[in-house]
């Protein structure tokens, strides 16, 4: 790190650090910010979760929108694999399947952004406890 | 693909890395190597979660994921299970010991639930040895503020308004201590940094040193704008290797960066910062000591006034502040008087670090407001009393504070409430004591810690602990009298009301307070030679059963001193003078005929 000159620098600084650490301000607020689960047991995985993760991963920052992105274990629903959860704080989740980058591109626009439900919605099978 | 999308985050304090969580996070790192997703994880070693009971801790975020007691074999499990296909691993979830349920992330656990963390608030959050992350946490934003936009007239009363008082123990007003030190007239002024934590049991200083030591940096260079001051020093005891090694990177990073030093931030201020090492000797936390120590004569207290503030290290107006002290410092300037006097009570502000300690479920480092009353802290922060046994006492304050038994737990917890019933804050230690401890041996070894390291300047602290610790042994060694207990209450007072330094003036406070809180166990001892805990050696008693014993002679074999007498299968037979308890024979028996009499 260079020399920092001047109170906006040290400023600017702190902006351009932040990032690094949005990761674990956002999960100290966990209940605050959105939550995307997504399926990556091994067929989810086979069926590119991974692309879809990283996806999510690295544009919500970018879209200044804060989230926690987290890959969780099997949802069950495998006919229709990758699986999204997004929880929106104060609202029931809603999982998207069958879910590739334009589908996820959609979900970010229309459901975090808006409230608009798009198309491919799970529908719930099962309560968790 | 190369961004981050998960943080391990490992603890790198002290007690975590005696459980090898250095190792751990190596290991870590090593199974993350091989795997497909290396660049989207980042393995942090942060400071201290306080959370010290089951450590190693390892956080995994964002979902908070919280394992407990990790070893570094533990790690492929970890990459493998966890970081790889999002499944936690079950069995190095913590574990209620109450409800017996399993946690698996730390915002649902009893320990973290009350905790407000405001001086421990980048603890186990970043990696105290990379500034950038400190700057990331709004940090020296405070000192940038302090020199650009307040005046040190504006910072005192900042620090004034917030009510904050000395973390160290006594409870001194800190902005009044500013104010004292910047009307000192002088070419010449100091800011120094009590780092000398010598409480048994208390490491609160030490975890903040190690977790977060940017925090105290750039508390002392704002301290130093506001005082006018251009060098701090910090006494920190050479028994703290690696806060010592932290402290030092934490320097030479905010030298580099021009955050301390010369003309920091292109303000024209300057402020320099070094170490300085103690030998760990109690007494120099006293602040007068303190700075002997460090002007290289013997660490001994001096009387006050003159106060440090007006003439102090090398007799140049000198503010002391303690580590604690200083870590709440910038939170203050950043959000301001008002915010940190919402929390806390009346004379009490902010919040205050302990340690808890002893027969409690949840031992650990833990932050609460000022307020919160013993009982949480014990119960729902602590998680009660371990093995289901029953709680008898808590000792606050260390060597100068007393004890508080089962009436005392619904007290808020501030500086003025423990001094009224006969404790004291102290740097914040806290030992919980169960059923099994005896109370008379407990004010015993606070007071051998202190006829220790009392410095022996003055005659009432050199000689009259020494008596008072007699009397106790006269006690716990079945000799003493009702006279004795008398005598302990006088020799209290008069080494409380003329000692020279806090050391000698707080020095009876164990035994004082466990007089009135137990004076029944005194009395028994006293009187019926008996000890209800069983810990005073000489009130034990090994006897053998005459019904049960054969005579096989095992037990006269093994006695040490001879003291058992018997022929072969014929009762054998104890000769009490000669016994020294050591219980050789009760462990040799294989007829369970020896017992033991409290």
């Amino acid at each position: 790190m260079s020399k920092i000159k001047s109170l906006s620098d040290l400023r600017k600084l702190r902006e351009e650090l932040k990032s690094s650490l949005e990761l674990r301000e956002n999960a100290e607020s966990a209940d605050a910010v959105v939550q995307v689960k997504i399926g990556m047991a091994t067929s989810g995985i086979a069926s590119g979760a991974r692309e879809i993760f990283n996806f999510f991963a690295e544009e919500l920052p970018k879209r200044r929108i804060k989230a926690i992105v987290t890959q969780t274990g099997d949802m069950g629903y495998k006919y229709a694999e990758p699986l999204v959860m997004i929880t929106i704080p104060g609202k029931d989740s809603v999982v998207f399947g069958e879910v590739d980058i334009k589908k996820a591109d959609e979900i970010i626009e229309k459901y975090i952004k808006e409230g608009e439900l798009v198309n491919g919605v799970v529908p719930k099978s099962y309560q968790t406890i | 693909m190369t961004k981050i999308n998960q943080h391990i985050l490992t603890c790198g304090g002290t007690g975590c890395r005696a459980s090898e969580s250095k190792i751990l996070a190596a290991r870590l790192k090593e199974e993350l190597k091989d795997s497909e997703i290396s660049q989207n994880v980042k393995v942090v070693e942060s400071g201290c979660f306080g959370f010290c009971e089951k450590g190693p801790i390892v956080k995994i975020l964002p979902d908070n994921t919280f394992y407990t007691q990790v070893k570094p074999k533990d790690a492929k499990e970890i990459v493998e299970e966890h970081i790889l296909k999002g499944r936690k691993v079950e069995r190095l979830l913590f574990r209620d010991p109450n409800t017996n349920e399993l946690i698996d992330e730390s915002k649902s656990m009893g320990f973290y639930k009350k905790q407000i963390r405001i001086a421990t608030r980048n603890c186990g959050f970043i990696d105290p040895e990379n500034i950038g992350e400190y700057v990331a946490r709004e940090g020296y934003e405070a000192l940038g503020k302090a020199l650009f936009e307040l005046e040190p007239a504006d910072i005192i009363k900042t620090v004034k308004d917030s009510g904050m008082r000395g973390r160290g123990g006594g409870g001194f007003p800190t902005g009044f201590k500013w104010e004292l030190t910047a009307k000192s007239e002088s070419d010449k002024k100091y800011v120094v940094c009590n780092a000398d934590e010598g409480d048994p049991g208390a490491f609160m200083d030490r975890s903040i040193l190690e977790g977060d030591p940017h925090s105290v940096l750039e508390a002392m260079a704002i301290c130093g704008f506001a005082v006018g001051a251009d060098e701090g020093l910090i006494y920190i005891r050479a028994e703290y290797p690696l806060a010592i090694e932290r402290l030092k990177i934490a320097i030479k990073q905010a030298e580099d960066v021009g955050v301390i030093g010369d003309d920091i931030l292109g303000s024209g201020f300057n402020f320099n910062i070094s170490l300085k090492y103690g030998a760990g000797a109690f007494v120099c936390g006293e602040e007068t000591a303190l700075i002997h120590s460090m002007e290289g004569l013997r660490g001994e207290p001096t009387l006050k006034p003159p106060f440090p503030a007006e003439r102090g290290f090398f007799d140049k107006p000198t503010n002391v502040n303690n580590v604690e002290t200083f870590a709440n410092i910038p939170a203050i300037i950043n959000k301001g008087a008002e915010w940190y006097a919402s929390v806390g009570t009346e004379k009490s502000k902010g919040t205050k670090v302990f340690a808890l300690a002893g027969k409690i479920n949840n031992v650990g480092l833990i932050e609460v407001p000022m307020g919160t009353t013993l009982r949480e802290v014990i119960f729902d922060i602590g998680g009660g009393i371990k093995d289901g046994k029953k709680f008898k006492a808590v000792q606050t304050g260390g060597p100068s504070g007393g004890c508080l038994t089962e009436k005392h737990l619904d007290t808020p917890i501030d500086f003025d409430n423990l001094l009224a019933i006969g404790s004291m804050m102290g740097s914040g230690g806290m030992v919980v004591l169960d059923e099994d401890d005896c109370m008379v041996s407990m004010a015993k070894f606070y007071l051998e810690f202190t006829v220790e390291e009392s410095c022996g300047k003055c005659a009432p602290c050199r000689i009259g602990n020494k008596r008072l610790l007699e009397t106790l042994e006269k006690i716990t060694n079945g000799n003493g009298t009702m006279d004795d207990l008398d005598l302990l209450r006088i020799q209290g007072g008069v080494i409380k009301d003329t000692s020279l330094c806090g050391l000698g003036q707080t020095s009876p406070n164990p035994i004082l307070s466990t007089l009135d809180n137990f004076w029944d166990e005194y009395v028994e001892h006293v009187e019926e030679n008996k000890c209800r805990a069983g810990q005073c050696k000489s009130m034990l008693k090994y006897v053998i059963i005459e019904d049960e014993c054969v005579g096989c002679t095992a037990c006269a074999r093994v006695c040490p001193t001879g003291a058992i007498t018997g022929n072969k299968k014929e009762v054998h037979f104890i000769t009490q003078d000669l016994c020294i308890k050591c219980g050789a024979c009760m462990d040799k028996c294989n007829f369970e005929s020896i017992e033991l009499i409290a």
